[in-house]
């Protein structure tokens, strides 16, 4: 069971309350997280990554056991901690604007 | 008795206004979507429980919201827009070619007999349509591939289209305007676009009169007369009485003919609105007060509407869809500025009151008449 945290408005969109939690069979990367999540919930798509391109919009940060994954290969295998549900992956809006 | 509601599209949400046909008690819901950037919504005049809403962030991009029922529930529709085919470049602030990139819908245009068909506007500007109610968007491309596409350039706004006039009498035909290259025609229901902007002055661009590049700020059609067209761009007021082919400047007595709305009277197709702000550097009314001006005779000949409106200290800004009517007898007429007030007059603008004082910034606003 993968844990996710979204940002406030992320689960007003797809109308969840706390951690969404994820059944990914496989390798525990960050595109299987992200690719499950808007496989769950469709009105996610676009609002994390570019439907096109599958980049990380700009605004947002990934962020994992305590550590900034937003620049690491999506194709990287999450900590064990992530894998085992132990912590949640936490996507993150910028603090900025008003 | 009719009823009216009011779309009121801000930078923090939607507001939903309702009253009866005497519009003068006001409920007010929301802020539907709050916290998101909604820059228009509109409902379908073939089934006014239709809305659809624009909700944008610069955060998490782009979303499309539908509601069947009036507004008291949402549904995210699709928020893919994807170019067609290789997207090109259109022209930079800085002259260079610029790869063109969806950023947001600026406007939503529902079909006028078919509540699953709705056109979008889009920065970088180009028109979708959806024909399935949101569910997916497709590119009319003949519009961004028109030759003069890669010299389109961005207002200071953005490069957005913003404004969609459906003609009632040929459903082929289609206005739309961007900012800043101008206004254009189909013919075709979108297949090929022409350039309309013969007779526009734009002192500030290279070639004053120029095919495209004129800073077009809204352009309003009475739908019992879908030939003549009222501009309100950059400065000046303009008007076509041959659906778009030629324009004349019909700013007479304006004290400034720079702005951003215009709108035609519900009932009388010569009356038209505009607000008048101060200019491009200022973008505040004149004075400090706040003032609509109507025209009876189809512009030239102004009078200034205040009665009920900020006459000091106001320096607030009414933006390019923050103006509509309704078609109640006698004609309504609502604005929304940047100071988040609602404004309307039940009277075709010979007295006004607001609605809504301290709402965010409006972006947008829009009305239905409802049986």
């Amino acid at each position: 069971m993968i844990r996710v945290e979204l940002p406030y408005h992320l689960r007003t969109l797809a109308r969840v309350s706390g951690e969404v939690k994820l059944e990914i069979e496989g390798r525990i990367t960050q595109r299987a997280v992200l690719d499950a999540l808007e496989a769950c919930y469709p009105m996610l798509r676009g609002t994390i990554r570019d439907h096109v391109t599958q980049q990380r919009r700009p605004f947002l940060r990934f962020y994992a056991c305590g550590e900034d994954w937003s620049h690491e290969s999506p194709d990287a295998l999450l900590p064990g901690a992530i894998v085992a549900g132990a912590e949640p992956f936490l996507i993150i809006g910028a603090i900025a604007g008003g | 008795m009719s009823n009216v509601r009011v779309l009121v599209g801000t930078r923090k949400g939607a507001f939903i206004l309702s009253a009866d046909g005497k519009r003068e008690i006001w409920d007010i819901s929301g802020p539907h979507f709050a916290g998101w950037e909604m820059y228009h919504l509109k409902g379908s005049p073939a089934d006014p429980n239709r809305i659809y809403a624009s909700q944008c962030s610069g955060w998490f991009g782009q979303m499309i919201q539908r509601s069947s029922d009036g507004g008291k529930t949402w549904e995210p529709v699709d928020n893919k827009f994807v170019y067609d085919g290789v997207a090109g470049t259109h022209m930079w602030y800085d002259g260079t070619p610029h790869p063109w990139e969806f950023k947001r819908v600026w406007h939503l245009e529902p079909s006028l007999k078919d509540p699953d068909t709705v056109y979008a506007g889009v920065e970088d500007a180009a028109i979708f349509r959806s024909t399935d109610g949101g569910k997916s968007w497709q590119e009319l491309p003949g519009l961004r591939g028109h030759s003069t596409g890669p010299g389109w350039h961005p207002g200071a706004g953005g490069m957005c289209l913003h404004t969609i006039v459906l003609d009632p009498s040929n459903p082929q035909r289609i206005f739309i305007a961007i900012s800043a290259a101008g206004a254009f025609r189909t013919d075709d229901g979108g297949k090929t676009w022409k350039p309309i902007n013969k007779g526009l002055v734009s002192q500030y661009i290279p070639d004053p009169t120029a095919e495209v590049g004129h800073c077009v700020h809204h352009v309003a059609m009475h739908n019992s007369r879908p030939r003549v067209l009222f501009m309100q761009k950059h400065w000046d007021v303009m008007r076509s009485d041959d659906a778009g082919d030629t324009w004349r400047e019909v700013s007479g007595n304006l004290p400034t003919d720079f702005g951003f709305v215009i709108d035609v009277h519900a009932h009388e197709p010569e009356t038209i609105y505009v607000v008048p702000i101060k200019s491009d550097s200022e973008h505040f009314p004149m004075d400090g007060k706040l003032r609509v001006y109507r025209s009876r005779k189809g512009g030239n000949e102004w009078e200034e509407l205040a009665k009920g409106l900020p006459q000091r200290d106001c320096y607030v800004n009414v933006l390019r869809d923050a103006m509509a009517v309704d078609s109640l007898d006698k004609c309504g007429v609502y604005f929304g500025t940047t100071g988040g007030q609602v404004y309307a007059s039940a009277d075709a603008g010979d007295t006004w009151a607001p609605i809504v004082r301290d709402l965010p910034g409006v972006l947008s606003v829009e009305v239905q008449t409802l049986p």
